[in-house]
């Protein structure tokens, strides 16, 4: 057996939703521990980091609005990825993957909606305004809602699996328009000032804090994630384990 | 409201949504655990864990 046939299996062994639970329960106390680390010293640098000469101090604002976008736009793009994986391969635990990671994603858009209002008023003068980032942002939490609420009201989780992963996929178009939006369309929004082929338009000073609680809030979404998805997979063994039962008293 | 009265709000607002979510999770985790152990407990076990511990298998 070649090398890359070696890993490819020890992947897919490791993709099993019983040594999913069991890696986890290895893994969680290490990821808790890095995640509150790591919001600890992000948030330190985060409130002690220089007033903007133009913003003044609404600029700690982005320390938490920014990572709360990006993460709203990865775990979209997560899902998506994960949605494939059910419809393409069936695997066990691309559904389970993208089921836990809608209600985390939700709450980060919603943060990322309500930290940006609270930014704006301050700063453009209006808490919201029907340009395209904003629009395109507001249709992804509402997509967020309903993928959740689509999911919950299907019984058979074989068919809500399918049924949200195609329309998961389908709503993945609005990931490169938020992204986009700012260079396509007018928008009061600013244009991307972190990631720009000239590099990074941000300050160091405002730059370090804002990198850090960027990886806090990666590190916290990754290992709520895990929790949610062994959650999903006991909930599954209680549902089969109960259709057993009465199986058995018939 | 001045600037800091924004950027409090801001993160109150964040922390409560944050802290929520992790209850949400945990509760849902709770509960889940629960239920299979007193599956368990009433000795409905799945297949797999029958025969790893060697039940239902010929001497």
């Amino acid at each position: 057996m070649s090398d890359g046939t070696l890993a490819i299996t020890r992947l897919s062994g490791l993709a099993n939703p019983t040594r999913f639970v069991a890696l986890a329960g290895r893994m969680l106390p290490w990821l808790w521990g890095v995640t509150l680390a790591l919001l600890a010293v992000g948030l330190f640098m985060a409130l002690t980091a220089p007033d903007d000469y133009q913003q003044g101090s609404t600029v700690h604002i982005m320390y938490i609005h920014v990572p709360s976008a990006w993460l709203a736009m990865l775990c979209y793009t997560l899902m998506t990825a994960s949605s494939i994986g059910t419809l393409v391969w069936r695997h066990p635990l691309a559904d389970v993957a993208a089921k836990a990671a809608a209600p985390i994603g939700a709450v980060f858009t919603f943060t990322a909606l309500v930290t940006g209002a609270l930014w704006g008023r301050p700063t453009w003068g209006t808490y919201w305004v029907w340009d395209a980032r904003l629009t395109s942002f507001l249709i992804l939490f509402i997509m967020y809602l309903g993928l959740i609420a689509l999911v919950r009201a299907i019984d058979d989780p074989s068919k809500s699996a399918r049924v949200a992963a195609v329309l998961t996929v389908v709503g993945f178009i609005n990931i490169p328009i938020i992204k986009f939006s700012v260079d396509w369309w007018n928008t009061l929004h600013q244009s991307s000032s972190v990631l720009t082929m000239q590099g990074s338009q941000i300050a160091p000073s405002l730059l370090w804090p804002l990198l850090v609680m960027a990886l806090a809030f990666t590190m916290l979404f990754f290992t709520l994630h895990v929790v949610a998805m062994r959650t999903e997979i006991w909930r599954r063994r209680v549902t089969a384990l109960r259709r057993q039962a009465a199986r058995q008293a018939r | 409201m001045n600037d800091d009265a924004f950027v409090l709000a801001a993160y109150l607002v964040t922390a409560f949504a944050v802290m929520a979510l992790v209850g949400f999770v945990f509760l849902d985790q709770r509960g889940r655990r629960r239920e299979l152990a007193e599956l368990e407990a009433m000795g409905i076990r799945r297949r797999s864990a029958r025969r790893r511990d060697g039940e239902g298998t010929a001497p």
